[in-house]
Parts: structure tokens; C-alpha cells; sequence
């Protein structure tokens, strides 16, 4: 079915590609309870609010300018030519989603780019939790969803530069990054990385000598539930990258639940044998910041991993990403309450690399893994500066964090006026300094 | 000195991307790349050194 230029979909490949973008709801579902979980009580309906207004105005920004500039598979996008080799560098996509017309294919394509950009936007909330202010946390959404996710986009499944270092200079397939591993989850926690260093810690984080205090999340159970609604999400999420993207049969979505599931479980369990090492008991947020980086680290290569392939890949992930929080916290002085760099930055970089090593991917060769290494670098030297960047200037034009008074004050009371849990008002530390 | 830290890393980027371009041999453009990479992680050590400089501040 190819009716107006675009991607070649069969309506079997339609039909289940729709019903797997249906679920990725739940991934932003489980993101906005973790991050809800892991941050105060005093700020948990701001944090939920803030996440429901980040995903709406990600949606709208990507229908009216995000998709334009992504682009799909087969439509024409903007080039230049560097030494003889033509680099596709942004879609030619129309505003306004106006080019999507009834069985259009890259209707298909953009119905998952409305749900995957409100996810990638929702990253940076978990390390600009208890902080953030709502005005500055949806100006940096337009900036997210509209601009850079779509650009990640384009390069990634859009035939873009990243894609055709294949086909340019022989590396391998080019760049593979099945379920956005790289171009999702990476490129959100790049994004939370450079928020963490314009916001600055939360003011009773860290002693005078720099010493970390620990704030642990005000509701574990919530972090736990929305662990459960991620992994529904992320078997959408994988499925649908893999459909879309991958070039295989639906006979490949078997093989992508277990992997799915394989590298979460295995992240899951490596993560509560480091915090059972170190701190003496498994610790439940550690825990399910490694069952939520098993499931990042699965994005990238999700149909090309074997199932034990998928295991090494989460227990790496499991190892990296709490020793990544506590090296963080600890070492860097980065407060990130929800663990966001972490999970979606280090495990979203470790699946871009575990598919170049680890996948057997179709078409590959030589060249693979370097392709793989540049989308890497391409995030680390690209996304992130100009991501620092744009937060300094939006600073600048509207702080984008609370006054001290309303961050003793509470999120919930200094923003929306009134608190999640009214009947429970308990905050000693609310009136001591520490 | 941040802001030089994300220079670097942005230098660091063009060797990679240089790299791929101009050389042919995979051995010659795996070493350059990786000396990018080794530029970008510079850089980005920079740039967190910058941070804890800037302790008691807000940015």
C-alpha cells in the first residue's frame, strides 16, 4: 500500500502497527507514576500535571511543525552534499500534518511520532523534579518535541544522514535504532542531563561541604506501578519501531516481547543484586530504575538481539545504571530525583552500542558498530550542547526554576495552589534548614 | 569554562563525523573516531568539572 509517496506498509503491518502505538500510551503512563514517585509529596500533582501538559504539548507541537521536519521513509527531505555524498539533514514533510490524507503510509509513521515525542518530552521531568516550574517545563517541550526529537527522527528512520551511513560510506545497515534507544530515550535523558546543570540542585540536596543528602521518592508504589504500565508500553513501543522500521516480518514480534521482557527482568534482577551488594538489602527505586533501563536498552535492537543476547544486554544495563546514580549524585552533584539521566541517558547510549555489538542484523557488515559509535556522538556533541544551550537562554527570557520559597513552599501549593494529599500534611523539613 | 567543555564536545563530533568522511580505511577511521570520542568525553569532563565549581549556585 503506497498511495501517496512514503513507506510501503502492507495493511496487515498497518492494522498491527496501530493497535502497538495504541499501548505506547502506557509507557508515558509508567514514566509519569515513576516520576511522581520518586519525587516529594509536597510536589506529586505538579509533577503529575506537569506530565500530562508536557505530552499534550508535545502532541500539538509535533502535528503542527515536528512531523514536517522528520519526514518518512520516501518523501523527499531537505539535502546537502558533503564530499560527493548527499546527507539528508531534515524532512520535507508538510506543517500541519496537512500531506496525511486517508491511507496515506506516513499517516502510520506520524500517528507514532505524536506518542514517541510526548515520551522523549516526559524524560527531562524526572531530573527537574521538586524544581521545575510548569511554564518553563512546557516551553522546553515546544523546543523538544518540535525541534530536536524530530531532527533524531529524521536521521534515524527518516532516510537521514545517520540511516545512509550505510549506503554513503559502508558502515554496516548505517545507524539501527529500532524503537528509539538512541533517538526516544537517549536523546531525553541528553536533554535531562543539560536541565540538571541549568536548574542546579534541589535546595536541601547537598551540604555546604557537598556532601548528598538523601530525598528519597514519596511513594514507592507508584514508582513500582508505573514500572508494570511501562513494560505494557514498551512491548507497544518495540513492536511498533520494529514494524515500522525494521524492515521484518510480523512474524518478529514474538521474538520482540521475549527480548523485551528478557532485558528488563535481567536488568531488574542485576540492579537489585548491585543495591543488595552494596547497600546490604535490594533498594526498590534502584530496582526499578534497572527494570526501566532493561526496557531502554531493548529499544535499540529489540528484533535483531537472541534472547540471551537480550539478557547480557539488560544485566549490563542493571550493573550500569545504578552505580551511574550514585556516581552522579555522589561525584557530580547532579540532582536528578527520578534517575532520568541515568535510565534513559545511559541505558538509552548502552543499547545504541549493544546493537552494533550484539544484534544480528540483516544487511550488516563491516562498519556497524562505528555507525552506532557516531549516533552516539552525535548525542553527546550535538543533542547535548545545543539541548545546555537552549536551556540557558530559556532561563535567561523565563526562570525555569521555582524561588527558593516556593520550593520550600512545595511545588503543589507554590504553583497549583493546592497539595495531592491535603488530609496527610506532614513536612518537618519544610520549616528547618538544613 | 561550561560553555568551552561543550565546545570541545562539539569538536569532538566534527573528528568523528571528519573522520567518516575523509578516510577510507576502516582501522584509520576507527582511530580517529575514537580520538573524537576522546575529545567529546574531555570535553564533557569539562564541563561537569565546571559544575562542581559552581557549587552553591543555582546554574
Amino acid at each position: 500500500m503506497n498511495l501517496a509517496g512514503g513507506p510501503a506498509f502492507s495493511e496487515t503491518t498497518v492494522a498491527l502497527a496501530t493497535f502497538l502505538i495504541f499501548l505506547v500510551p502506557l509507557a508515558a503512563a509508567g514514566a509519569a507514576l515513576i516520576h511522581t514517585g520518586l519525587s516529594r509529596s509536597r510536589s506529586a500533582a505538579h509533577t503529575m500535571l506537569a506530565s500530562l501538559a508536557i505530552v499534550a504539548v508535545a502532541a500539538l507541537v509535533y502535528g503542527v511543525c515536528g512531523f514536517a521536519w522528520q519526514g518518512a521513509v520516501g518523501v523527499p527531505g531537505h539535502t546537502i552534499v558533503v564530499a560527493g555524498k548527499t546527507w539528508s539533514w531534515v524532512g520535507g514533510e508538510r506543517f500541519f500534518l496537512r500531506s496525511l490524507s486517508s491511507g496515506s503510509p506516513t499517516g502510520i509513521v506520524a500517528c507514532f511520532g505524536v506518542f514517541a515525542a510526548g515520551l522523549c518530552a516526559l524524560i527531562p521531568l524526572g531530573a527537574g523534579a521538586d524544581r521545575w516550574r510548569l511554564g518553563a517545563a512546557l516551553f522546553s517541550t515546544v523546543f523538544l518535541a518540535g525541534g530536536i526529537y524530530p531532527l533524531f527522527a529524521h536521521w534515524t528512520w527518516g532516510s537521514g544522514w545517520l540511516a545512509a551511513l550505510g549506503g554513503n560510506y559502508g558502515l554496516g545497515r548505517g545507524y539501527v535504532d529500532l524503537a528509539g534507544a538512541g533517538a526516544i530515550h537517549a536523546l531525553g535523558g541528553m536533554s535531562a542531563l543539560a536541565l540538571c546543570w541549568t536548574l542546579g540542585p534541589r535546595r536541601s540536596k547537598y551540604t555546604s561541604d557537598g556532601m548528598p543528602v538523601a530525598l528519597p521518592g514519596h511513594n514507592t508504589v507508584l514508582v513500582l506501578a508505573g514500572c508494570l504500565l511501562a513494560w505494557v508500553g514498551w512491548l507497544g513501543l518495540n513492536g511498533t519501531g520494529t514494524l515500522l522500521f525494521g524492515g521484518v516480518s510480523v512474524n518478529a514480534l514474538a521474538l520482540v516481547g521475549v527480548n523485551t521482557t528478557f532485558a528488563a527482568a535481567a536488568a531488574a534482577l542485576t540492579a537489585a543484586a548491585v543495591t543488595r551488594a552494596r547497600f546490604r538489602r535490594p533498594d526498590a527505586s534502584l530496582c526499578a530504575n534497572g527494570w526501566v533501563g532493561g526496557l531502554v536498552a531493548s529499544s535499540g535492537g529489540c528484533a535483531f538481539f537472541n534472547p540471551f543476547a537480550a539478557v547480557f544486554v539488560g544485566a549490563v544495563a542493571g550493573l550500569l545504571i545504578p552505580l551511574s546514580v550514585e556516581w552522579l549524585d555522589i561525584y557530580l552533584e547532579l540532582d536528578d530525583p527520578g534517575g532520568a539521566i541515568s535510565v534513559y541517558g545511559v541505558g538509552g547510549l548502552w543499547g545504541v552500542l549493544a546493537t552494533g555489538m550484539l544484534a544480528d542484523i540483516p544487511g550488516s557488515g563491516d562498519g556497524q558498530f562505528l555507525a552506532q559509535l557516531i549516533a552516539v556522538s552525535t548525542l553527546l556533541g550535538f543533542a547535548l550542547p545545543v539541548f545546555y544551550a537552549w536551556h540557558r537562554l530559556l532561563n535567561r527570557l523565563y526562570p525555569q526554576r521555582v524561588s527558593d520559597q516556593g520550593e520550600r513552599q512545595g511545588m503543589d501549593l507554590h504553583e497549583l495552589g493546592a497539595g495531592a494529599y491535603p488530609e496527610f500534611v506532614i513536612h518537618r523539613e519544610d520549616f528547618s534548614q538544613r | 569554562m561550561k560553555m568551552a567543555g561543550f565546545l570541545m564536545a562539539l569538536a569532538g563530533w566534527a573528528i568523528v563525523l571528519a573522520a567518516v568522511v575523509l578516510l577510507n580505511s576502516p582501522a584509520s577511521r576507527g582511530g580517529f573516531a575514537a580520538a573524537g570520542m576522546a575529545v567529546q568525553f574531555l570535553g564533557l569532563g569539562l564541563a561537569a568539572r565546571a559544575h562542581l565549581g559552581n557549587r552553591g549556585g543555582n546554574t
